[in-house]
């Protein structure tokens, strides 16, 4: 059952369209990757699914669990249960671990912060009082950021570039912590440009030029986004990679 | 509300009864309250407002527990003035907690002006914190002279625990000789019409000598933020750095001046400073986890002032 449909959706900024049009359904507790070269739209539709500022403004409609959330801001789209990861997760100055991961829980905060920091392979007692800054890795953050998404049990969760700044025995955390997300009935989005990724998805849309291009299972999309895209030499120039647009 | 209450507000009545943990507990201009520790002499006078207050270390001596001045004010309407003179002897170390209390100021005036000399190789730890009445009406002045003598190291925490801040003017310079560290910290949150002022200064001196100043201020509602920072490198492998951050919320105003002054070729001195609103991907962030906007701002403030 489709849990969130994007209708036709269109978005541009100082008269580029960024996005053309884009229709896709994604099913409640399945893994869904969204794939492309860099710069065909992928992180922008992320951001308008969450509803980030500048990224409301859009052509299309955004229908989750039956009801438009279009022209919703993303406390309310939260609220909803929707939530998102960054590819590069912002730096809290003097925020502690601890405090940032139970920002949004509900109920017992302490339990959930050290349950989550579990799951993403961290030791609690090692991070619950240090800061979320530069002090610590771009991987340490990635992970505590997913934490913190763990901790509010969402229902549906867009990971940009989840593999980004992650080394290869962390990057094990994030794909163990996408399965318990998809356990937990969770709807998951990738996004990505990485074949490692894509494979932890169970359903993938291959985005060109603000548009799907094509959709379907990893196997179907992933030979032929490695095939044709990796390296692409006409980005956002679909025809010219010789696909039917 | 009794010298007790002050003495809890400022989490105190449990060090007040412990024999091993010197202190000096003023309510206005009197003496409620002192004890001193081996090595340790506090000596405390009543003048019109206020006390005068010497703090001499025995050299080689290291306080073992955290010496507690406690400068209360129960009145509604007061001035209190604070004479505060500090000598710390060579290699010996002290860790201060000056406990301003002002829970039920209207007009209260808080005037301290101190001079302190932290001896060689000595170690100064000195941490404000004001507990305030929410109805601002509280001026504090505090200004300090501060000398740091070769190897000695210094490092203060202004801050404010609970109530409004009202009308803050901070006024301290500190200079450093040889081998010296010194570390200043302020961190203030301002709302409706309180005053922030805070002009903080260091002298490097010395060769070597080593000096940080950090201003962490909000501002919001109508509160106005002043901030200057000036240090200034005179000597060979001096090493400074500079580091203002306001956050404005509302119709708050804030500025900030860093002045860095470089007088000798191998000196360094850097500055960072910023002003502006909650950064919009640290909003986002919170509000994605259900946090609303006014919460999540809270919160990102609450850690830049931790």
């Amino acid at each position: 059952m489709g849990v969130l449909k994007v209708k036709n959706i269109k978005w541009s900024i100082d008269g580029a369209n960024i996005l053309n049009g884009i229709n896709m359904d994604f099913k409640r507790g399945s893994v869904h990757a969204i794939i492309g070269p860099n710069g065909v739209g992928k992180t922008t539709l992320g951001n308008v699914i969450m509803g980030l500022d500048g990224y409301r403004d859009f052509e299309g409609d955004l229908v989750f669990n039956g009801r438009s959330i279009k022209g919703q801001d993303i406390y309310q789209r939260a609220k909803k249960g929707i939530t998102m990861a960054w590819q590069e997760p912002a730096r809290f100055e003097g925020l502690k671990v601890d405090k940032f991961i139970g920002a949004g829980v509900k109920g017992n905060k302490g339990k959930a912060v050290e349950d989550a920091l579990e799951k993403v392979g961290m030791n609690p007692s090692d991070y619950f009082h240090r800061a979320v800054d530069k002090n610590l890795s771009g991987g340490e953050r990635k992970k505590i950021e997913l934490a913190s998404i763990l901790a509010i049990e969402p229902k549906l969760v867009i990971l940009d570039e989840p593999d980004s700044g992650i080394d290869v025995a962390s990057l094990q955390n994030i794909f163990n912590a996408v399965a318990y997300l998809k356990k937990q009935g969770t709807t998951v989005i990738l996004i990505t440009h990485s074949m490692e990724v894509l494979k932890h998805s169970e359903y993938a849309f291959l985005l060109c030029c603000g548009a799907v291009l094509k959709e379907g299972s990893v196997d179907e999309i992933g030979p032929y986004f490695e095939n044709r895209c990796l390296p692409c030499e006409h980005v956002n120039e679909p025809e010219k990679n010789g696909a039917r647009v | 509300m009794s010298t007790d209450d002050i003495l809890k507000a400022a989490s105190l009545h449990t060090a007040i009864k412990d024999k091993d943990t010197a202190r000096l507990v003023i309510n206005k201009d009197k003496i409620v309250d002192s004890n001193e520790v081996e090595g340790l002499q506090v000596t405390a006078r009543q003048i019109k407002d206020g006390v005068d207050i010497h703090i001499r270390l025995r050299e080689n001596t290291r306080v073992k527990k955290p010496v507690h001045l406690c400068f209360g004010v129960t009145h509604k309407k007061a001035v209190q003035k604070i004479l505060l003179d500090v000598e710390i002897g060579e290699n010996s170390t002290i860790n201060i907690f000056s406990h301003c209390v002002f829970p039920n100021a209207i007009d209260v005036q808080h005037i301290m002006d101190a001079k302190i000399k932290v001896g060689k190789n000595a170690r100064y730890f000195y941490t404000e914190r004001h507990i305030h009445s929410e109805e601002g009406g509280i001026k504090v002045r505090p200004k300090a002279r501060i000398l740091l003598e070769e190897g000695a190291r210094l490092k203060t925490i202004f801050e404010l625990l609970s109530g409004r801040v009202g009308s803050i003017d901070i006024d301290y310079e500190t200079t450093c000789l040889k081998d010296s560290v010194m570390e200043m910290t302020a961190k203030i949150d301002g709302r409706a019409d309180d005053v922030i002022k805070i002009k903080e200064a260091g002298n490097l001196e010395g060769v070597n000598s080593r000096g940080v100043l950090i201003s962490k201020v909000a501002v919001r509602d109508r509160a106005k933020a002043e901030i200057y920072n000036k240090l200034v490198a005179n000597a060979e492998y001096a090493r400074g750095h500079v580091d203002c951050k306001e956050i404005i919320q509302g119709d708050g105003q804030a500025s900030a001046i860093p002045i860095v002054e470089v007088n000798n070729p191998r000196a360094q001195v850097t500055h960072e400073a910023s002003i502006g609103s909650v950064d919009s991907k640290q909003l986002q962030t919170l509000m994605s986890r259900g946090l609303p906007e006014d919460k999540a701002v809270e919160l990102i403030i609450e850690g830049l002032l931790s």
